[in-house]
């Protein structure tokens, strides 16, 4: 019977596209979380696949903490209107300002300011569910996470008390108020992503491939050179040759020194790699539980 | 045999052409067992000694034995990854974990041995190809064992290893561990798992684990690692009766597109058998006959598909159809009713008493259903069914029968476990309160009554 046999890849994608067309099916009014990261780029692929070729039934949305990578947005836009879809963008700038979100004395980073800023746009779009490409290989607490991650109506998740999943039947039921993420990319590696996006072909941004760059020595990692923190007189500023392996906030994200400039190149190299993609992000180190404390307030 | 058929959905650029594309399978399976057991620290020693830990993973481990451990490493910490299961040292909920050997690539699901948690041990296990059942050495067969052995037989989880853990602390002995195995075969031949496998370990210390025990010398068999590798995982999908839950209809509405101005597709998970293009189908619960038109997917037409494939079906006629629905072929009917039967295991504080009503969840078909009789409760202890209980309360596992507001189209879960399986969702609180396998059912669709060709 090997005729009739999917290999991993073929068995993730078709775990995935189900999930997509359950939220089409059970959502009125879905969207899907698009950053241009590379999980968010095999997640529009699958989207194609689930639903072309009619147009998306969701639309994309963006999270702008204005401290992204430019090339990640300039990425960002360029694909939703190669794909014809819409894309909604809230930028926490703005939410700021207008007291949605409310920075702590000194605080510089977006990061938590990303929640009320996401939450506020499901409120002002009243979407019932948001898809995203979060995967459980990426950090423990998101290695609990259901398919269908329920939240309360304060946008909270509640690890102790989750919706049973079982077999390949998602419960899609609200109350008004409530909202729904979902993950279609759940059982993916870092691995399997690449290599979907090598058989795919799909193209991601600039910066996951070998490049220079002037970067700084901060806890540990070597961050890009940027205005918003720029280099203290004392710190040791470098020109190297590096690549992004997960994106965040420019101020956050440590690159990896790496020859890698093609998708065959970065899969060789993960197989390799000693160190999980999280290990290069200042924001998961800070606590053994600092994904799930960020979750439970509302974080994707 | 004739030429090699054409490989649908792929477009996989051959192995060689890839450098390191590799075709490897995949085997899900989750740890059971009671609370203290030793599954999550087994998963960690898994990862462990099979080098599937990065450094930091590491890094943090460490951190944490210095802060909580005294200095020594708690390996369950790496599955146990909410804060409120590291401060009781138990598991809650499910975490699922991947690693990948040169011969197969695993999904973990460590499941949580605490009676109050069964509900999260059935969601890992739903999907398992294989169930490993812990014992600690020192306690023997418990209910709890007994319980989550009859979970996976119940889930037809194809495999079972029962792994007798701590025998660091019996001293290695063998005839504790064929006292063990002596207990379970006992009550094996009255399940219905067809291949069970017994491993002596030490999570703790990994003897037997990814590396051969020097302890063992009595025991002959293969490491659990070797084991999981090499365990024939055969098609877990049902090849024979084509069924198409339509799950969303693909309608482009494209006025300026005269090629996708007619394009009125039924998208969905093939949930059983092969369709191929020219293939007479039969809509449900219409009944209208049809021809297959083509089989439409984002990386062109196929020639055929099948379970689990994700696929677009366009129809030769224009029938209404809708989610829901479902699309099936001429041969294995599915049963086709209203009046239920079906084991089903009860996930909520509030018992289930004969009356209630619910949503019911079955393949994409959302319907009301009354639960009509509790016909029999389990008796974990001596898997004896106890005719007509009162209620079913939370963990209860027990057969009962169901009334649908409109018919159901389905198979016996032993026979399909994607159109033979439902959940119960409560009304109001939309909980989910069951996971529910149909039996066999007692009526097929009848193709003559119903058959009419538009
Ligand atoms: N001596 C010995 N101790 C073990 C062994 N395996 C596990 N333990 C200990 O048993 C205790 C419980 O282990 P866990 O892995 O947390 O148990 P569990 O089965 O995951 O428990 P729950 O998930 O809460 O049901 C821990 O203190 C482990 O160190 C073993 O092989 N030998
Ligand atoms: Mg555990």
């Amino acid at each position: 019977m090997s005729d009739y046999h999917l290999d991993h890849l073929q068995y993730l994608e078709t775990e995935a596209i189900h999930v997509m067309r359950e939220v089409a099916g059970e959502f009125e009014r879905p969207a899907l979380l698009f950053s241009g990261g590379k999980d968010s780029i095999c997640l529009l692929r699958l989207a194609e696949k689930a639903f072309r070729p009619s147009d998306l039934p969701l639309p994309l949305l963006n999270v702008d903490t204005g401290h992204h990578f430019p090339e990640l947005n300039t990425f960002r836009d360029a694909r939703a209107k190669e794909l014809g879809a819409k894309l909604i963008i809230r930028r926490v700038e703005d939410a700021i300002a207008s007291g949605f979100a409310t920075p702590a004395p000194g605080e510089v980073s977006r990061n938590r300011l990303q929640i009320p800023t996401l939450l506020a746009a499901i409120d002002e779009f009243r979407f019932e569910c948001c898809i995203g490409g979060a995967r459980r290989d990426e950090e423990k607490s998101r290695a609990k996470e259901r398919f269908f991650s329920f939240r309360d109506s304060f946008g909270q998740w509640d690890p102790k008390n989750q919706r049973p999943e079982i077999w390949n039947l998602y419960n899609g039921r609200l109350n008004p108020g409530e909202n729904m993420r979902v993950f279609p990319l759940s059982n993916w590696t870092e691995q399997d992503v690449w290599e979907y996006i090598r058989r795919e072909q799909l193209a991601v941004p600039s910066i996951y491939f070998s490049h220079h760059r002037t970067c700084v020595r901060r806890g540990g990692q070597w961050l890009p050179v940027n205005d918003i923190v720029p280099p203290k007189p004392n710190e040791d500023v470098r020109a190297l040759v590096v690549r992004v392996r997960t994106i965040g906030d420019i101020i956050s994200t440590g690159l990896v020194e790496s020859p890698a400039d093609s998708v065959d190149d970065i899969i060789v190299e993960i197989a390799a790699a000693r160190v999980t993609e999280r290990g290069s992000r200042a924001d998961d180190k800070s606590s053994e539980a600092a994904m799930e404390d960020r979750k439970k307030a509302g974080y994707f | 045999m004739s030429a090699p058929s054409p490989s649908p959905i792929s477009h996989l650029p051959s192995p060689a052409a890839g450098g390191a594309a590799r075709l490897t399978d995949i085997l899900r399976f989750n740890t059971c067992g009671s609370v203290d057991d030793g599954k999550s620290t087994l998963i960690g020693r898994l990862l462990y000694d099979s080098k599937s830990l990065m450094e930091d993973q590491l890094e943090a481990l460490e951190r944490s034995a210095d802060i909580t451990g005294g200095g020594q490493v708690n390996l369950a910490n790496l599955t146990d990854g909410l804060r409120a299961e590291r401060e009781q040292g138990i598991t809650i909920d499910v975490a699922y974990r991947y690693f990948a050997t040169p011969r197969r690539k695993f999904i973990i699901a460590d499941t949580p041995g605490h009676i109050q948690y069964t509900r999260n041990m059935v969601t890992g296990a739903s999907a398992a190809n294989l169930s490993i059942v812990l014992v600690d050495a020192r306690l023997g067969v418990i209910e709890q064992s007994r319980r989550h052995t009859y979970l996976a037989s119940l889930l037809r989880i194809p495999h079972l290893v029962v792994a007798v853990n701590k025998m660091d602390l019996v001293g290695w002995s063998e005839a504790r561990f064929n006292e063990i195995r002596a207990e379970f075969e006992k009550f094996l031949p009255r399940l219905d798992i067809k291949d069970v496998k017994f491993i002596p370990i030490s999570a703790l210390n990994g003897d037997n684990v990814v590396d051969a025990s020097v302890n063992t010398p009595w025991y002959p068999g293969p490491t659990l690692l070797h084991h999981l590798e090499t365990v024939h995982i055969g098609s877990d999908w049902n090849l024979n009766g084509f069924r198409l839950p339509v799950q969303w209809v693909n309608r482009p509405n494209n006025p300026t597109d005269p090629r996708l101005h007619d394009f009125r597709g039924f998208s969905g998970q093939i949930a059983g058998g092969i369709v191929r293009p020219g293939q007479k189908v039969m809509v449900l619960p219409g009944g209208q006959v049809t021809t297959v038109k083509e089989i439409w997917t984002y990386d062109g037409s196929v020639a055929e598909a099948f379970c689990p494939q994700s696929i677009t079906l366009l129809l030769a006629d224009d029938i209404d159809v809708s989610r829901g629905n479902m699309i099936i072929g001429q041969n294995h009917l599915p049963g086709s009713s209203s009046d239920l039967l079906a084991n089903v295991c009860w996930m909520h504080q509030r018992p289930l008493v004969a009356g209630k009503k619910c949503w019911l969840k079955h393949t994409t078909h959302n319907v009301q259903v009354a639960v009509t009789a509790l016909n029999h409760r389990l008796d974990i202890s001596t898997f004896e069914t106890l005719p007509a209980p009162a209620e079913l309360a939370l963990n209860d596992i027990g057969e009962i029968r169901l009334r649908t507001a409109s018919p159901i189209f389905f198979d016996g879960y032993e026979t399909n476990r994607l159109t033979g399986s439902f959940i119960l969702i409560e009304q109001g609180t939309h909980a989910t309160v069951a996971a529910g396998m149909l039996l066999p059912p007692r009526e097929v669709v009848r193709p003559d009554a119903t058959d009419f060709v538009i």
